[in-house]
């Protein structure tokens, strides 16, 4: 668990490093998850611990999410000014971002799938 | 309030333990209401630990700065899960490989919907210049979804709520709204839940099926990387 762990800090460290001396607009952690995926092709499979560790650390990915969400209470004020059009926005662009993202993707590979 | 309690508060409220601590159990409760109740997507383990812990402080005047101080170490893991991701991708390789020209048109279509309705529609509704800026981002991962909103004039907490908020809803009316457009495709649904609603939404693709959760954590690393180029692009034709 700890060469894992050790595994996927230096891959975010590199990507850190990477985004910062070549100015990308890219998170580093990005970057990190091209490196740790370039990795895993060269090796050509996952390696049991790596695989125990990135389950157990994605099974409880949205915990990771709380900690920000709370600073929803620093917000409180312009939320609440701002409630109709906020609530409004936010609904409305992510349903139609979730469903028009999954129907372009299912309407393309089906068209693809048709011709093979 | 007697001194020894006095002192405890006192310790409490400086060390980070509390916060730490605060973060995991109101966590689990939200787990549990959401296990208990026929894991009903509404019942967001997330929307329900944001709603404890900001009641509790609220109620007792912590600040979210002392509260972030202890929570911070759950917060950081958040770059080597980012990493972690590679690996369901790995797994999935020869998949996305396939479809990778239905991938990118579907991210571009995405990306761009999901940006310009909901600046369209809090324009439409009134909503302030700030307001405006910092909800373009919102579709992408927390950290990245900041350093645009910082860079096209937004502020990056509020930005960081709205980021938080649209994974919520995502999380929990994503697969009523997949279902309503008969998309049965789980790479496609996976993908949906990725573009659109981050990290949030990949952990509830994952939950839902392994073959949705790896498409979704791609969905989310790439429009992380198109949000990050072409928005600032974007802002800049728009606004000069």
């Amino acid at each position: 668990m700890l060469g894992t762990l050790t595994i996927l800090l230096l891959c975010q460290l590199a990507g850190e490093l990477i985004a910062r001396i070549l100015h990308l607009p890219v998170p580093g952690p990005v970057i990190g998850m091209v490196l740790l995926f370039i990795g895993l092709l060269v090796k050509g499979d996952v390696p049991t611990p790596l695989q125990d560790m990135a389950g157990g650390i994605l099974r409880h990915l949205s915990l990771l999410f709380v900690p920000a969400g709370v600073g929803v209470m620093a917000h409180l004020h312009r939320l609440g000014t701002e409630a109709l059009p906020i609530a409004a926005a936010l609904f409305g662009s992510t349903l139609l971002g979730v469903a028009l993202t999954a129907w372009v993707m299912a309407a393309l590979s089906r068209r693809g799938e048709d011709r093979r | 309030m007697s001194p020894d309690f006095h002192e405890i508060w006192v310790y409490l409220s400086a060390s980070p333990l509390a916060g730490l601590t605060l973060t995991l159990v109101a966590y689990q409760a939200g787990l549990w209401v959401f296990e208990q109740f026929g894991r009903r997507p509404i019942l967001n383990p997330v929307l329900i630990a944001v709603l404890l812990i900001a009641g509790l402080l609220t109620a007792t005047g912590v600040e979210y700065r002392t509260y972030f101080d202890g929570a911070q170490f759950v917060h950081f893991l958040l770059g080597p899960a980012t990493v972690a991701l590679a690996v369901p991708l790995y797994k999935q390789f020869n998949e996305v490989r396939r479809s990778a020209p239905a991938l990118i048109v579907a991210l571009l279509a995405g990306s761009a919907a999901s940006a310009l309705s909901a600046v369209g529609i809090a324009w439409a509704l009134g909503a302030s210049e700030r307001t405006l800026l910092s909800l373009a981002p919102k579709s992408v991962t927390s950290p990245i979804a900041m350093g645009v909103s910082e860079q096209i004039g937004g502020l990056p907490s509020l930005t960081a709520v709205f980021v938080i908020l649209t994974g919520i809803i995502a999380a929990s009316l994503g697969t009523w709204v997949l279902n309503l457009v008969r998309v049965k495709d789980w790479r496609a649904r996976g993908f949906g839940m990725g573009v659109a609603a981050h990290g949030i939404g990949t952990a509830r693709a994952l939950q839902v099926n392994e073959v949705a959760g790896a498409f979704a954590g791609l969905g989310m690393g790439l429009n992380a990387l198109a949000t990050a180029i072409l928005l600032p692009v974007l802002y800049h034709l728009i606004f000069g």
